[in-house]
């Protein structure tokens, strides 16, 4: 569900408290449909809190935005119900099977019993994993348990998936093939939103921002952002942005 | 003169084998990188060498001292920072300093000129709790807490992962600093970025080496002829690439993609013309030096199961 203007995500003054303290300082933004949109920021400047708010798991102290055409102050429920979200940290069951595991979180997100059967073989068939779904997931190599968690979080079908920091610690060909599966998701129209430490992955973006002291430094394409600040690549980019940081 | 000599080390937790064969010499005075992803067994290494886990089979030494029989003596003579951080939350800055200065029989201010440099970076908030801290606070406090007695090997597992770029770049510099202070430092990090700052670096993964050296001399054994592909639309192109006469192994890098050539099959001309015909714009093709990132790829490659790979 989308605006006129084809936006998934529209955000407006978003700001968060916490006592006197300003997480988020009345940021706006918005998300094209279908574009892969790299939330940037160092550490401390703000995302974990938007991507929560975006996400439906916390309110904002103020601000009006809509995800996928719910209220991101009132509509939670909803957001929680139609997007999919992968965290930073692995957050499949590892002592359950495979299919146990597309059972239970196809089964969270209301698949019918007909679908979540369909699900159990054609998700293992389509990541070339057959053999390993009656096999518990702890056993499965790192790069096999993070394209599970991918296309788990995509289970249903959402028209927009959250990536909290998916490749980091990953091997570099694990973390180039989870790419192949980001941009291949994005080909078929899902819009992802993502957030990376690194710099050579937001270039792979269509769109950038990058969050200092809990505002939006600067948003733009890779290019744009690149020509504006007059450096090579994203990495010279971030860090003439983040080294104004006043925060520490 | 080595400060830490491994030899043959193996640990297996079960079935899996996290140290197989492992045998390297630490320079004195040096940076010692181990570069690889997670699971690759840096931590049980570390773990083995800062005397907490017993290997299965094989012996080290730290300053010629046998890390399994005098353990104790070790112990007085390494810093080592976890992975995880391991301070005391509800106490205070310079609680935690304090603590761990006289753990080891030692005080903050017999050692100060050794941490005054980072320290005080983090002196106007010794009061504040060490749970309060911010990201990169709470790794300046960790690397003080692991130098305030004074110890001649610093081991510091993954101390940058999950730091923005930023940081991480102060965090080098910090390093570079302690080393002139004499100190052997050993670190390990996913980043592979980071190879290039160490002196030396052991690449990692499935509980193997598999290679050791500078970062110049492990670049420089690079076997293929190695071209950057740019052009649009990115995604796409990497596909075809893959497809291409003569390509041993095409990766993306940022805003470019690495392609591995065999010059007998393929060069530069035929590419572009194939890309062009293709209806790719923007080409852009030049043959450059490999990054310790593509060795890895490549030397990871020859011992990764297969149906693994990106095909």
């Amino acid at each position: 569900m989308t605006g006129e203007n084809g936006n998934i995500i529209e955000i407006n003054g978003l700001t968060k408290r916490f006592g006197s303290f300003t997480a988020v300082d009345n940021i706006s933004f918005h998300v094209r449909k279908g574009e892969i949109f790299g939330f940037l920021g160092a550490n401390g400047a703000g995302k974990t809190t938007a991507m929560k708010i975006l996400c439906g798991l916390s309110l904002p102290t103020s601000g009006e935005g809509t995800v996928n055409g719910f209220s991101i102050n009132g509509e939670q429920e909803q957001i929680k119900r139609h997007i999919g979200y992968m965290s930073q940290k692995f957050s499949l069951y590892p002592d359950l099977k495979v299919w146990e595991n597309i059972r239970l979180f196809g089964g969270i997100y209301g698949l019918g019993f007909k679908e979540l059967r369909k699900k159990c073989v054609s998700i293992p068939e389509s990541l070339g994993m057959e053999d390993y779904a009656d096999k518990s997931v702890s056993s499965l190599p790192l790069g096999w348990k993070q394209k599970l968690a991918f296309s788990i979080a995509m289970i249903h079908n959402p028209e927009i998936v959250f990536l909290d920091e998916p490749t980091g610690g990953v091997d570099p060909e694990t973390r180039r093939m989870f790419w192949e599966m980001i941009c291949g998701a994005a080909e078929n129209g899902t819009t992802v939103f993502v957030t990376t430490h690194y710099m050579d992955e937001a270039e792979y973006c269509d769109r950038v921002s990058i969050m200092v002291d809990g505002r939006i430094a600067d948003i733009g394409s890779p290019e744009e952002l690149k020509g504006r600040y007059g450096e090579p690549d994203m990495d010279s980019v971030f860090r003439k942005l983040a080294t104004k940081a006043k925060r520490f | 003169m080595n400060a830490i000599e491994i030899r043959n080390i193996c640990k297996n937790y079960g079935d899996c084998k996290a140290l197989s064969d492992i045998t390297l010499d630490i320079s004195e005075g040096e940076i010692f990188g181990l570069i690889g992803p997670d699971g690759a067994g840096k931590t049980t290494l570390f773990r083995i060498l800062a005397t907490l886990l017993l290997p299965d089979g094989g012996n080290a030494s730290i300053n010629g001292t046998d890390v399994i029989k005098d353990y104790e003596k070790i112990r007085c003579s390494i810093g080592y920072m976890p992975g995880q951080f391991s301070l005391y939350q509800d106490l205070s800055v310079e609680e935690n300093l304090d603590f761990f200065a006289t753990v080891f029989g030692t005080t903050i201010k017999e050692n100060y000129d050794n941490i005054k440099e980072i320290y005080s970076q983090i002196e106007p908030f010794k009061d504040r709790r060490a749970g309060k801290l911010s990201g990169g606070m709470k790794q300046k406090l960790a690397l003080c807490c692991a130098l305030v007695h004074n110890p001649s090997i610093l081991f510091l597992d993954e101390p940058t992962t999950g730091v923005d770029a930023v940081s991480r770049k102060d965090f080098w510099n910090m390093l570079y600093r302690i080393r002139e202070s004499g100190v052997t430092i050993v670190v390990s990090t996913p980043y592979m970025d980071e190879a290039s700052k160490c002196d030396r670096i052991a690449l990692i993964q499935h509980g193997r080496i598999i290679e050791t050296g500078t970062p110049e001399q492990i670049k420089e054994s690079y076997p293929y002829t190695l071209l950057s592909v740019k052009g649009k639309p990115a995604y796409p192109m990497l596909r075809f690439l893959r497809r291409c006469p003569g390509i041993i192994s095409c990766f993306s890098f940022g805003s470019e993609h690495h392609a591995a050539i065999d010059p007998k099959t393929t060069d530069e001309r035929t590419l572009a013309g194939l890309l062009e015909s293709n209806g790719f714009k923007n080409c852009r093709i030049k043959e450059i030096k490999p990054t310790v990132e593509d060795c890895f790829m490549q030397l990871a490659g020859k011992v990764t199961d297969n149906t693994l790979r990106i095909k």
